[in-house]
């Protein structure tokens, strides 16, 4: 009997030797995605990854609404990093629009970046435990995570689309006693990711899994244009928030996490670090605000774009996150493109997961901060 | 909002939402050019200084190819310069080599029916550079439009900058499936996004219409 | 006439009216304990598919961390092979590259099993209304069972759209 195949799905046999494995779309060890693996025995000859199963056209639909209707849909491709994936397009149409945000406003953006940072982070070890057999990996940075959702949904109403970040400032002020509740939890928090270290990060099991597997040169992590931790952990430091600051980064204290070895181990343990960071972060946030005045300033409505193009970038949990933003004196802007950190970082899945044996592609793959959605966009 | 202004001492800022009576038109006008603030839609927003250090990279540009580029805008940490589609690999050459660009943010293909071209946008960065970390550099070229597309086959076609900065990898072949740009020695310039069974024109083309728009 | 007559007589339905009747009361008798038993078995051991379509799976991860513990209703996190499964959850919007891999998933799965439409995209295309590449909802595709509003839904009315398909289970036919 033969079945009607699905278009790119083929099951023929390629050779005695080579054996074509997908991994995805419904697969444990990847998710919204296809790597079309070729395997020699356990090692991976080549890999060819197929995105694109969660494409639904963010960039066209874009061009059909106006600069505020289209926030809700451009912060649905990482919901769980999506005060993010709103701040540089709140950039670049304030640049547009010639929109000044109050001082107050800036350092709550900052604040409210952090924090989905972490839940970004925490998400993403989560998975990344999951992946390598690790279940309380799993447990403790999803039940850490839920912390940090109530902070956020206390200051927008929503547990993970939040829209908190629109042009001109922020939807609606701190709630009350926020600052000593988020003190609290961020001094909690850094206690608690301590633990973390002895469980996971020096389990033998996990070491002999993730160092030393899939090395991305120093070299190769520019020529191949790769962005956020993935970057950092080949030994080149750059971090946005550092050499281009936007908003208030500048006046805040923290450092760049950089690493030298550039295996999976380096690249899940820059995020790690990052956390820490990211706590540094809103506590001299939260000393250095302003405690009162406005948090945003009203457009017009309906706003108009003059005639030209604005292109800002911000540092997310995945690495640099870019708005191109073209306008042509209409209330829609005439072409909006996402680059996204996931999509650039694309690039490495092929050129680390070569020569690689099978059972370390999950570690590889996840280390590399990738979420499909965003990607795919 | 202007209750909470008064408590902290800042009267300048409170005056202009005192009164509440409303304006007629010349009025209004009046009140927003004293405020030094101009509605007119061609009116440019806000008036970028020229900075320094940008100018210098945009002037080594130009001094290099002369005519054959045109800076479009030199802005804080944004230059953006646009050349013919023949002479994009040389400029690119240039741009890394004797700049220090080093790869690619993104590759963003831009749409313009009514003068029948699509526009390539580069954006361009750099890791190695410090002083060039907060730039970034548009490199934009405009490949001509066919009325009827059929990608691949027809002259919307250009150089591909592969060779130059290996990161355009998978943009280009975003760029290629979504516009219909075919990038002359991509080594493989496949759908990567859209469905297999994609049978339409390109996407993000402004012929293609999404659905009850 | 007679020819009718007489295989009236010789059907076994007929002729045999002890073992009709008995055949009766024994489904009668056994069916809806043995239905009880087996749909008891089928409600608390739900195993989902590892499939994430969409931005809901990071809602469908939350609601097995602790603080929500979805295993306590009987629905275990989603990591065994498709072939053990009898749940999908469709976490969010369905692309049109996506749509046959879903159908072939469903396909693959040995029955009974359930549909779970999670999200908004999964009813009817939510947010996604007009893009290109977007089902509007997964009903032609999938029979789905049960619906979870929300864009993303909470756990909580994951939860609830679980115990609800609990319910529907407990009321069919088991057999």
């Amino acid at each position: 009997m033969t079945t009607q195949l699905p278009p790119g799905i083929s099951l023929e046999k390629v050779d005695d030797r080579i054996m074509t494995l997908n991994v995805g779309p419904q697969h444990p060890g990847s998710g919204h995605m296809r790597l079309i693996i070729k395997v020699d025995g356990d090692y991976i000859v080549s890999c060819d990854p197929d995105p694109g199963y969660v494409h639904r056209g963010e960039e066209k639909m874009a061009e059909y609404r106006n600069y505020i209707q289209n926030i809700p849909h451009l912060e649905r491709p990482v919901i769980h990093d999506s005060s993010n994936i709103l701040y540089p397009y709140c950039l670049a149409v304030e640049d547009l629009l010639g929109i000044e945000v109050p001082e107050r406003a800036k350092y709550i953006r900052v604040i409210a970046a952090e924090l989905n940072r972490c839940i970004y982070t925490l998400y993403w070890l989560a998975i990344y435990g999951i992946f390598l057999g690790h279940s309380t990996m799993f447990m403790w940075p999803a039940g850490d995570r839920e912390l940090f959702i109530d902070l956020l949904e206390a200051m927008s109403g929503a547990r993970v689309t939040h829209a908190y970040l629109v042009p001109g400032g922020i939807r609606n002020d701190l709630p009350a006693n926020f600052e000593e509740r988020c003190l609290r939890q961020v001094n909690y928090f850094e206690k608690r990711i301590k633990e973390y270290e002895a469980i996971f990060y020096q389990n033998p099991i996990l070491k002999s899994r993730t160092e030393g597997t899939g090395i991305l040169s120093r070299t190769d992590a520019i020529r191949l244009g790769t962005t956020g931790s993935v970057l950092r952990a080949s030994g080149i430091d750059f971090d946005i928030r550092k050499k281009e600051p936007y908003d208030v980064y500048e006046n805040l204290d923290f450092e760049t996490v950089v690493m030298k070895e550039g295996d999976s181990y380096a690249r899940s343990y820059v995020p790690y670090l990052e956390m820490f960071e990211s706590c540094r972060i809103i506590r001299d946030a939260l000393s250095k605000m302003p405690k009162s005045g406005s948090v945003r300033t009203k457009l017009k409505p309906n706003p108009k774009g003059g005639n030209e193009e604005v292109f800002k970038r911000v540092e997310s949990g995945r690495g640099a996150l870019g708005y191109y933003i073209v306008s042509n004196n209409r209330p829609e802007p005439y072409r909006v493109k996402i680059s996204v950190g996931s999509f650039r970082n694309l690039i490495c899945m092929p050129y680390l997961l070569k020569g690689e044996l099978l059972g370390n592609m999950p570690s590889v793959y996840w280390s590399l901060n990738y979420w499909p959605v965003e990607a795919d966009r | 909002m202007s209750s909470e202004n008064d408590k902290d001492g800042q009267p300048e800022t409170t005056e202009s939402h005192g009164d509440e009576k409303p304006l007629s038109k010349d009025e209004a006008k009046k009140f927003y050019e004293e405020k030094g603030i101009d509605f007119s839609p061609d009116a440019p927003i806000n008036p970028r200084p020229v900075p320094e250090f940008e100018k210098s990279i945009s002037d080594k540009i130009s001094s290099k190819f002369g005519p054959k580029i045109t800076v479009d805008y030199v802005r804080a940490h944004r230059i953006r310069v646009s050349t013919k589609k023949e002479d994009i690999l040389s400029v690119a050459q240039f741009i890394r080599d004797e700049l220090g660009y080093d790869h690619a943010e993104s590759v963003a293909g831009v749409d313009y029916p009514d003068s029948k071209e699509i526009e390539v946008v580069y954006h361009l960065g750099s890791y190695t550079d410090e002083k060039l970390a907060s730039q970034v550099l548009a490199l934009a070229t405009r490949v001509p439009r066919e009325e009827i597309p059929n990608p691949g086959k027809d002259s919307s076609r250009m150089t591909s900058l592969r060779e130059v900065f290996y990161s355009v990898e998978f943009h280009e072949r975003e760029c290629f499936e979504m516009f219909g740009v075919f990038f002359e020695g991509h080594p493989d310039n496949r759908r990567l996004l859209l469905p297999e069974d994609w049978a339409d024109i390109p996407p993000f083309r402004k012929d293609f219409k999404i659905k009850g728009r | 006439m007679l020819k009718e007559f007489f295989n009236q007589e010789t059907a076994p339905h007929a002729t045999n009216v002890l073992v009709g009747k008995l055949g009766d009361i024994l489904v009668r008798a056994v069916g809806k304990p043995l239905d009880y038993a087996i749909n008891w078995g089928r409600l608390w051991s739900l195993w989902p598919v590892h499939l994430e379509t969409a931005c809901c799976s990071v809602e469908f991860g939350a609601a097995s961390s602790p603080r929500y513990d979805v295993e306590r209703f009987g629905i275990i996190e989603a990591f065994g092979s498709l072939r053990q499964c009898d749940l999908i959850v469709v976490m969010g919007t369905i692309t049109r590259k996506m749509a046959p891999r879903l159908r072939m998933v469903y396909d693959q799965m040995p029955d009974p099993k359930y549909v779970i439409a999670m999200g908004a995209c999964a009813i009817t295309g939510g947010l996604y209304f007009d893009s290109y590449n977007v089902l509007p909802g997964i009903d032609g595709v999938l029979p789905v069972d049960i619906y979870v509003p929300g864009c993303p839904p909470r756990p909580e009315t994951l939860i609830q759209g679980c115990m609800l398909l609990q319910e529907k289970i407990k009321r069919m036919k088991g057999a």
